[in-house]
Formats: structure tokens, C-alpha cells, sequence
């Protein structure tokens, strides 16, 4: 592979094995602007969410390199790449919890069913209402399995407890959990095992009826068996709610989405259905990481 | 963990060479023992297959475990498939030149019968296609798989002029009935050796290039 020696690489790609790292990546890691290969079945879906040329920087530094991408309606989209790809930060500004960090800059724009979600109109709490999100650590609130579920209604004024109950129960199940807490519901939610936390603060983000679902890491801090069941949570809600996920773990993002989006360096590399990227993916770059050679 | 997998890939792919270079010995010796009718040899190829059966067993649990163990995924997914499927295939052309073999003896107790140059013909374009199929498999060749498919139609019409003889010798001496039948089989497995030839130019495409090829006629 040729490489020029002159124009030291950032120290990510020398520690790379250079047989393995495609063209592209040694383009990116010189800095410069590469097309991403998208699949044209990304581009047959009717996106929720659509990221549009969008830049971030951190001070000087740019995390996000015009990334855009359309995120289809009702599936569940994987972001997978090697640590500090982007892909949180690019989830996180779906939501726009990047604007709480000192020093960001961005430019382009995202759209959350045709509305500009960096429009300096947008009122950001508003919008975060139109979105749930999940972290990788479970954070259940400091109160019983029902009232984290009901907290979105309840912020909002509703008082019906007929209503309230209906939610709570329509979300729990939503996320696997009722027949586990259904006897339990007023008993405090942090007795909860971590994968029913999880699966709970998906409750309580789907209880809101979200446009699109975040899930940043949603089972790092899970054994396996918790993960699993997450993972069969996510794939219920597809079909019935719109997710965008980052994964760590190539397994998951195979098992669990419909799309996998691959980052490099701030970059969008290849996005595609996630049947394709793990059976045979366009790119040799993809192929690499995919298949563990590096990353 | 990277390295690991790609070490068992490489022995993978080693020993799936290794039982495609006993099945050519194989059909090389079958096709020799028919001409010369040698029912010595006939009777080597038969004993040898026993290895190959027990090689083609080895390879499918070594595929097994790396897809249990490693979950692969992409080339290395594809790869594994392949190999699965291309194991099956020389393990059949393996049966096939040991069913061969068998007719070796079989026409040489009928007495004197006179093998049609079309039979070593056949012979040879079959043959030819299983190596240019190894050989693609080890240099994950595309191209080379692809002539392999379209050199299948030439054994299909040679196989047809065999019938058509068998067919015209059991007119014209019906108390050679037996053993006309016999040339008529022997051309049948050199037809299916290349058949499976074929199978495995399909899987290396597949193996390649991500598509599968199977059932489309004219695929370049």
C-alpha cells in the first residue's frame, strides 16, 4: 500500500496494520473529504430524521465532517465505527445535547420530519420532548417504576389517572417489562435489576410517544442475558418506533438493526441495510472493520 | 482475536486444497483405469475415498466451529459458507469417480468393449474444469470461475453424442446392451463431475463477489 511517509499520519491510523486500511481511510486520516457510499435502499425509505451536511467541531477540532444521511421511519439504524468515530456525538446533536458543551460550533442541519432541528427558532426543550433517549448507564429517577414512567405525562400536566395507568402499562409492555414488575409497579425503581432499568427507561422514553428513540451504547453496562433481552426489545419496536443506536458491539448492530451506518474519523464511510454491510458490503474499508481487522 | 480467526481461515482453506487435490488424483486415476482397464487402479480409487470421506467430515466441523466460535462476518462469513458447500461438492465428485471405478471392473469382465473417444473427451474437459475450479478457489479467481461455468455446456453436448451412441449401439447390437449401459453411466458421472465443477465456480464467485450466481444463465 503506498503511503506517504513524509505526511506523517495521525497517530489512530499508525496504529492500524496499513495491509488492511483501504484507500479511503488513509484519505480520511490526511484530512481529506471522501463520498460516502450509501445504498440506495436507504435512500428508498421515508426518513424521520434527515442529517444534512452536517459539521461539528470541538474548539478547533472537527468531530463531525459533512456527515449527511437520511434516517428511515420506523426501523432501527445502527452507527458503528471505532472509538471516537463521531457516532455519539453525532446522536447526541440529534437532540442537540452538544449545545450544553462549551466551545461547539456546527454547521448544516438535521430535520426531524421536514422541521430544522438547528433553526434558531426551534425551542430545544420542545424538541427534546419530540425525542426519547437512552444512555449507556441506566438512569432510572429516584422514584417508583411508575412514576418513571409516567414523568413525561406528568411534566406535562396530565392528571387522569385513568390515562396515566394506560401509559404506564401500554409502555411497559412496549418494553418487555410489564409481566416482570406488574405486581410491583409503586416499589422504588432503583430495586430493579440493570437490564429492567434499561428496559425501563426505554418505557419511560417510549411513553412519550417519541418521533425518533436514541439509544447511545443502551447495553455497555449489561451481562448478556440483560443485553439480549434488550436487544429483543429493540427489535419489537421496530416497525412501531424509529431508532437510531451507537453500538460498540458488531453483534449487536447485526442483530439488532435494519440499517448500519459505518464512521470513520468524523466521516461517513458506508450506510446501508445491515443484511448487506455484514454479508457483503461495497466497500473494502467496511469489509475491514467489520470483519475485525481493525478498529 | 483478529489474528486467531484468520489462522483458522488459512488452515481452512489449506485443508479444503488438500481434498481437492485427492479428488483430482482421483478422477485422473478412474479416468486412467477406464482407458487401460486397469481394475487394479479402479480398485486404488475405490480404497482412497475413504480418506477423502473422512477429510470432507473434518472440514465441515472445522466450518462449524469457526462459525460457532467466531461468528464471522462478510469475506470471512462468506468464506466459510463457501468452503462448506465446495467440501460437499468434491466430496460428491469423489462418489463419482469411485462410481467410475466400479464400472472399470464391470466392463472388463464383459469382455472386450471399445471406450468412445467422446468418453475421453468428455473426460478431459471435466477434468480441466475441476482444476480451473481449485485453482480459482485458491486465487479467489472470479473470472476463471466464470469460464469454468460457461465450459460446462461443452461436457453437456458431449454427454448428449454419448447417449446418442449408446443409444444407436443397443439398436444395432442389442447383445452389447450391458455394457453400452455401463459407457452410458460412466459419460453420465464424468457429466455430474462437472456439474459439481460448475457448483464450485459458482461458490467462488459467490465467495468474491457476494452474489450468488446459481440458476442465472449467462451471467458474465
Amino acid at each position: 500500500m503506498p503511503r506517504d511517509t513524509e505526511q506523517s499520519p495521525p497517530a489512530a491510523v499508525l496504529n492500524e496494520q496499513p495491509a488492511v486500511v483501504g484507500d479511503r481511510l488513509l484519505a480520511v486520516a490526511n484530512g481529506e473529504d471522501i463520498p460516502s457510499e450509501v445504498h440506495h435502499r436507504v435512500r428508498e425509505e421515508t426518513p424521520v430524521l434527515e442529517i444534512d451536511r452536517f459539521n461539528l467541531w470541538y474548539g478547533s477540532k472537527q468531530a463531525v465532517h459533512a456527515i449527511s444521511m437520511p434516517i428511515p421511519h420506523n426501523q432501527v439504524t445502527a452507527l458503528v465505527g471505532p472509538s471516537g468515530c463521531g457516532k455519539s456525538t453525532l446522536l447526541r446533536s440529534v437532540n442537540r445535547l452538544n449545545d450544553l458543551v462549551q466551545n461547539v460550533r456546527i454547521t448544516g442541519d438535521m430535520r426531524l420530519n421536514g422541521d430544522s432541528i438547528y433553526d434558531p427558532r426551534m425551542d430545544v426543550i420542545d424538541l427534546r420532548k419530540r425525542m426519547g433517549m437512552v444512555f449507556q448507564k441506566p438512569n432510572p429517577f429516584p422514584m417508583s417504576i411508575y412514576e418513571n414512567v409516567v414523568y413525561a405525562l406528568r411534566i406535562d400536566g396530565e392528571r387522569n389517572r385513568g390515562v396515566l395507568d394506560e401509559v404506564c402499562e401500554v409502555s411497559l409492555r412496549g418494553a418487555a417489562l410489564w409481566d416482570e414488575v406488574k405486581d410491583r409497579l409503586h416499589d422504588s425503581a432503583l430495586g430493579l435489576s440493570g437490564g429492567q432499568q434499561q428496559r425501563l427507561c426505554i418505557a419511560r422514553a417510549i411513553a412519550a410517544e417519541p418521533e425518533v428513540l436514541l439509544l447511545d451504547e443502551p447495553c455497555s453496562a449489561l451481562d448478556p442475558i440483560a443485553t439480549g433481552k434488550v436487544e429483543d426489545l429493540i427489535q419489537e419496536l421496530r416497525g412501531r418506533y424509529s431508532v437510531l443506536m451507537v453500538t460498540h458491539n458488531m453483534q449487536q448492530a447485526s442483530r439488532a438493526s435494519d440499517y448500519t451506518a459505518f464512521m470513520y474519523l468524523g466521516r461517513l464511510i458506508e450506510y446501508g441495510p445491515t443484511s448487506d454491510i455484514f454479508t457483503k458490503p461495497i466497500l473494502q474499508e467496511t469489509e475491514s472493520y467489520v470483519t475485525g481487522r481493525f478498529g | 482475536m483478529t489474528r486467531h480467526i484468520e489462522r483458522q481461515l488459512a488452515q481452512l482453506k489449506e485443508r479444503i486444497l488438500r481434498i481437492g487435490t485427492l479428488v483430482e488424483e482421483a478422477i485422473a486415476k478412474s479416468i486412467t483405469a477406464l482407458i487401460n482397464r486397469d481394475t487394479n487402479l479402479a480398485q486404488r480409487v475405490t480404497a482412497n475415498d475413504v480418506e477423502i470421506d473422512r477429510m470432507e467430515v473434518e472440514v465441515e466441523e472445522e466450518c462449524l466451529k469457526i462459525l460457532a466460535l467466531y461468528q464471522p462476518v462478510a469475506a470471512d462469513l462468506r468464506l466459510v459458507v463457501s468452503v462448506l458447500k465446495i467440501n460437499n461438492d468434491l466430496e460428491r465428485i469423489g462418489d463419482l469417480a469411485k462410481n467410475i471405478a466400479k464400472r472399470v471392473s464391470q466392463l472388463a469382465q464383459a469382455g472386450v468393449v471399445e471406450l468412445p473417444d467422446e468418453i475421453r473427451t468428455m473426460a478431459t474437459l471435466a477434468q480441466e474444469m475441476v482444476r480451473e475450479s481449485l485453482e480459482a478457489v485458491v486465487n479467489g479467481d472470479p473470472a476463471l470461475a466464470r469460464r469454468v461455468r460457461e465450459e460446462d455446456d461443452a461436457v453437456d453436448e458431449s454427454r448428449q453424442r454419448v447417449r446418442k451412441m449408446v443409444l444407436a449401439g443397443i439398436k444395432a447390437e442389442p447383445e452389447r446392451v450391458e455394457s453400452l449401459l455401463r459407457i452410458n453411466s460412466v459419460s453420465k458421472h464424468i457429466e455430474r463431475i462437472a456439474d459439481m465443477a460448475t457448483n464450485i465456480a459458482e461458490d467462488v464467485i459467490y465467495m468474491v463477489e457476494g452474489d450468488i450466481v446459481r440458476h442465472r444463465a449467462g451471467d458474465a
